[in-house]
């Protein structure tokens, strides 16, 4: 009770503070920003340690996927911030003479940023950079999951910020709950589907717009190769981006893969040789992979492989212990489509391959289930990128790579129906956390008298022409040379 | 000169009377119109000269009397009766339809028939029928003719809904209308193309596009002050971006509602383009189904209920709701112009009853009176002696509103606050246009949208207190400002939060097409209009293609402090940093 009297206090008073005004400003924004680099560089050490402690993940993933990502997502931002807030005039026809119409950004005001335990700092921090450049004040709530860097985040991050605008509120649902029933102007979540419509049904009560930052079973379409060399590249980066991203918990992160019938023994072979090669002999003893987040989720991806109908296709791994939530790196061969491996995300490092008669038939296998938030396509063939990119609809859509997109500040990222709306990422961020407020200057010079009442018919010729942008016509009504249209 | 001398305009057609229908112009007539829209900079700045107030027509006059020419303009207003105000009025349903819709009628649309309905369109949409360039395009064009063609019944059946003066009613929907659908088809192409964005270095070599594409089955949920328009505008944008679209206009408008279906039916692709007729039932099954995007226009209330629907299917929303727009009104402005203006966002825009409306006016204690008296002669020069006589001015749309608009001028310490209007006709359901002057701050007319002819004046001791006082308020959808005063417009455009702001003047914001409409906070969410209507129904794919040479094993395990380093200087963007990695010279941490 006496939590929630505090919470709504501090909420006040951050919103009395951005109607200071304060946060509007560019070098406001800009500090804000610096302060985040400062918190990466001078926090690198600790932000490493909490993610090993919480996830097991090796630092060079970290800095790859975390530190090293958001370096470059708030180096971005500070380039780019001047550009972003400049507004933007739109064009006006003829007739709207010595008149100016813009569109200008401006903050929305109070934000929260509910994040996720996958990448506890990445999804965390992120967003904040998109709603500090857009200069609003932000309510961070990490997950309670990744105890370690929720920690981290809520000591170390406000001291680096203005603490007036950025807090960060540590706790578990119930607190998650009570942030929902505030009032806010935009909330950006991340997490699964099923909290997320909880989130916008409490969002519906304040009419909070709301950014849904969701997953989904996202397919790779393994189509065929001429070359070796690119056969050896797909293997790679298919196996690297199962296993490796965050050990398969991730949202963009693989979840099952599409090959033709014909060719499966081989790409068979060459994902088992990259298993090998990223994580040598036995992979329980490779330094390079995150763990499992927590016994739930060991438990439930142990009943995904416990299924005797699942069970009998692994042919690659399988092999787990639950003291270290180590789960090794497994693939199978067609698991039941029934099955709940083939029906729900799987956010771990199983790996099941669906063999079709025909790759162009993934298209069909693909657009019967929920839109993912990602198509990962590797092919070589021009008309087949044609069709999957005009009959696959998905949050984005990937050539021969997987997982990049997320470093690729120009395109949204974002997802569709089930695996979420909204988008953000570079100037998407900005976007995303900033009102487009269309602003119109008129002179009290120029005015038509035919546009006010009481109406003739004359006043209709001449509006009728200046809807159609006829400017002979208006004159020659005008001159009473002209009757009707 | 054939014309010296200006014959009364009259109608070319004895149309209206009983008949209805007529098809005058093909396709074709649609590319005359767009060869017509090229500018024509000679004649505007002459026209310039002409049009500026009508207290230069005298001196106008004089000048065309100058070089040989008669022309009275002054004849132009009051001889007028001849718009066929009357005979547009008996819309009447015909035959076919008047079936139809008792066949809907009939057989209630519960969830049963919603369903089937979805999922009727979702298999055309899975066609992939609507996504052609050509099928859009097809559907827009005869969106064009439709309304060009049927220019008489839309304005018939507004007429039948709102009272709304025919020449209101063509500038507000009509024109409108049209000019949202000759942008979408002379800009479709343009909009669908793929955007290119430029690449890093750390995802090179690559190359990356956005693609817009189609979200599925979109539901638009229209009002009924802008009945046509609010109908109309959101389809436009549905289509171009290729979507199947079920339209649900509003029952509080039939006579447009049922016309609507008629048409839309006869013009457009029935297999993919679908009317819902009905009120709450209807709507309620409607939302229980499962759509890819919604548009709702109307109000708070109303679109909490569209988004909790909306929660349960994880669709995103765009809400176009209202709020208290004011008006600030600075001492210094040109009281005739502002006044007439502030009249233009009130009593000629539908009555009052839009979104964007004025709803209050904000000015100085001391420039009120001076604001009054323009009003006041205004309302008389626009509406004449009888405002609730004049067939100038949409009456309130029913009952209902007619009721809780009579409530909020009736509330005491509110009705002996009026300075001039208050009539009201209940049996018309015509108010007269209203001003208040310093109501209580507390009463209802103070705290709800007001959509309708009342106009309270609330007085600040300085004009800059005005936008403290908005700020205190919800954002409203528009906010206006009448000055001359540089600084004040800076302050107002950067402290104060709308969905869009218009200065010294009011609501034609509304018409530029190159500017987002959409509320923020309690005015809504999401925008359209123009491209941003093709951009709120599009889903933006991220696309991104790699090709297998560039191969760097930076990001694979097992990991190195060499690939630390070397992750650090791409990180950085530092290519001597990526050089010393690459080749293993830069050894120490």
């Amino acid at each position: 009770m006496e939590t929630t009297v505090l919470l709504e206090d501090d909420l006040e008073d951050m919103r009395m503070y951005y109607r200071s005004g304060k946060t509007r400003g560019e070098s406001w924004r800009r500090s804000q920003l610096q302060g985040l680099l400062l918190f990466l560089k001078k926090k690198e050490g600790e932000i490493f340690e909490a993610l090993a402690q919480d996830l097991g993940k090796h630092p060079i993933e970290a800095y790859r996927d975390e530190v090293g990502s958001l370096t470059k997502s708030v180096n971005y931002a500070l380039n780019c911030l001047s550009e972003w807030m400049s507004s933007k005039k739109a064009k006006l026809p003829l007739i709207a003479i010595l008149t100016t119409a813009e569109i200008v950004p401006e903050p929305l005001g109070l934000v929260l940023v509910i994040s996720t335990w996958n990448f506890p700092i990445g999804l965390s921090l992120e967003p904040l950079i998109g709603a500090l450049a857009a200069g609003n004040c932000v309510v961070l709530k990490p997950s309670e999951l990744t105890p370690k860097c929720s920690f981290l985040l809520a000591t170390a991050l406000p001291t680096f910020l203005d603490g007036k605008a950025v807090k960060v509120v540590e706790g578990d649902s119930t607190t998650g709950e009570r942030l929902l029933r505030q009032k806010w102007d935009k909330i950006l979540f991340t997490g699964s589907s099923r909290i997320a419509r909880e989130v916008l049904a409490a969002a519906a009560e304040h009419l909070t717009p709301v950014v849904l930052e969701l997953g989904g079973k996202c397919p790779v379409i393994l189509d065929s190769f001429s070359r070796s060399w690119d056969k050896e590249v797909a293997a790679q980066r298919i196996t690297w981006a199962k296993f490796n991203a965050c050990a398969g918990q991730a949202c963009i992160a693989v979840d099952y893969v599409l090959v033709e019938e014909r060719f499966i023994d081989e790409w068979l072979e060459l994902m088992k040789t990259w298993i090998k090669k990223l994580f040598g002999e036995n992979p329980k003893q490779s330094c390079c992979n995150a763990r499992i987040i927590n016994k739930h989720h060991f438990t439930r991806l142990r009943m995904l492989l416990e299924d005797p109908k699942v069970q009998s296709r692994v042919v690659h791994g399988g092999d787990m212990d639950e003291d270290n939530l180590y789960i090794e790196p497994t693939i199978l061969l067609n698991p039941p489509l029934q099955s709940a491996i083939m029906m729900d995300e799987i956010f771990g490092p199983l790996l099941p391959i669906i063999t079709v008669k025909n790759i162009e038939d993934s298209i069909q296998f693909i657009s019967s289930r929920p839109k993912p938030l990602a198509i990962y396509v590797f092919t070589e063939r021009e008309s087949f990128r044609q069709r999957i990119q005009a009959e696959t609809s998905s949050g984005s859509l990937i050539f021969n790579d997987v997982i990049i997109q997320y470093l690729a500040d120009t395109l949204p990222f974002g997802g569709i129906g089930e695996s979420g709306m909204g988008k953000y990422h570079g100037k998407f961020s900005f976007d995303t956390f900033s009102h487009h407020k269309a602003v119109v200057r008129r002179s009290l010079l120029v005015d038509f008298w035919f546009r006010f009442p009481p109406w003739n018919e004359q006043k209709l010729q001449l509006l009728r022409s200046a809807y159609d942008y006829d400017y002979l016509g208006l004159l020659l009504i005008v001159l009473g040379l002209k009757r009707s249209s | 000169m054939p014309s010296s001398s200006v014959e009364e305009p009259r109608r070319d057609d004895g149309s209206g009377e009983g008949t209805r229908v007529k098809i005058y112009k093909s396709p074709k007539g649609l590319q005359e119109e767009k060869a017509k829209t090229t500018s024509n900079l000679p004649y505007l700045l002459l026209l310039l000269l002409l049009l500026l107030h009508p207290s230069t027509l005298p001196l106008l006059h004089f000048k065309l009397a100058a070089i040989g020419l008669s022309v009275n303009l002054a004849r132009e207003r009051p001889s007028f009766q001849a718009l066929p105000r009357k005979a547009a009025v008996p819309l009447r349903v015909s035959s076919s339809m008047a079936t139809e819709v008792m066949e809907e009628k009939g057989q209630a649309f519960d969830s049963r028939k919603a369903e089937a309905l979805v999922r009727d369109l979702r298999s055309r949409f899975e066609d992939g029928r609507t996504r052609s360039y050509e099928w859009r395009v097809f559907q827009l064009k005869a969106i064009a003719r439709m309304v060009k063609e049927r220019e008489k019944d839309i304005l018939g059946a507004l007429m039948t809904d709102l009272s709304k003066p025919e020449l209101e009613a063509f500038v507000t929907e009509i024109s409108l209308t049209k000019s949202a659908c000759k942008k979408a088809i002379s800009e479709l192409k343009a909009w669908m193309k793929p955007e290119k964005v430029k690449t890093s270095i750390i995802t090179f070599p690559s190359s990356a596009e956005i693609v817009s594409e189609p979200f599925g089955v979109v539901l638009i949920i229209s009002t009924w002050n802008f009945p046509f328009l609010l109908s109309l505008d959101p389809l436009i944008g549905a289509i171009s971006a290729g979507n199947a679209v079920v339209l649900k206009p509003s029952e509080s408008a039939p006579a447009t509602s049922s016309l609507l279906t008629k048409l839309l039916e006869e013009y457009v692709d029935g297999s993919a383009v679908r009317v819902v007729e009905g009120a709450v039932p209807e709507t309620t099954a409607l939302l229980e189904q499962r759509w890819d995007k919604i548009l709702y226009t109307g109000s708070g209330r109303v679109a909490r209920i569209v988004m909790a629907a909306a929660a349960k299917h994880l669709t995103p929303v765009i809400l176009e709701l209202g709020g208290k727009c004011p008006a600030i009104v600075d001492s210094n402005v040109d009281l005739e112009v502002a006044a007439k203006r502030l009249m233009g966002g009130k009593w000629t825009c539908n009555n009052g009853q839009a979104c964007i409306a004025v709803d209050h006016i904000i000015t100085p204690k001391s420039f009120a009176p001076k604001l009054i008296e323009a009003l006041r002669a205004g309302v008389e020069e626009f509406f004449g002696k009888n405002p609730t006589e004049s067939q100038d001015m949409s009456r309130v749309v029913n009952r209902y509103h007619f009721a809780r608009l009579a409530k909020l001028m009736d509330e005491d310490g509110v009705s002996e606050k009026i300075v001039f209007g208050g009539e009201r006709d209940e049996g018309k359901l015509r108010i007269a246009p209203t001003v208040l002057l310093d109501v209580p701050g507390d009463s209802q007319i103070m705290q709800e949208e007001i959509f309708g002819p009342l106009l309270p004046i609330v007085t600040v001791d300085k004009v800059e207190d005005g936008i403290a006082l908005v700020n205190s308020r919800p954002k409203p959808l528009a906010a206006y400002l009448f000055t001359k005063n540089d600084l004040l417009k800076q302050q107002f455009v950067q402290r104060v939060s709308a969905g869009g702001m218009l200065i010294n003047d009011t609501v034609l914001h509304l018409t530029v097409p190159g500017l987002p409409f959409g509320g923020v906070g309690e005015s809504g969410m999401g925008s359209y209009h123009g491209k941003f209507s093709f951009d709120a129904f599009s889903h933006k794919k991220a696309v991104l293609s790699r090709g297998f040479v560039g191969e760097i094993n930076t990001r694979y395990p097992p990991y190195t402090p060499k690939k630390q380093r070397l992750l650090k200087a791409l990180i950085g963007g530092n290519i001597i940093g990526i050089i010393l990695a690459l080749i293993g010279w830069n050894t120490k941490e």
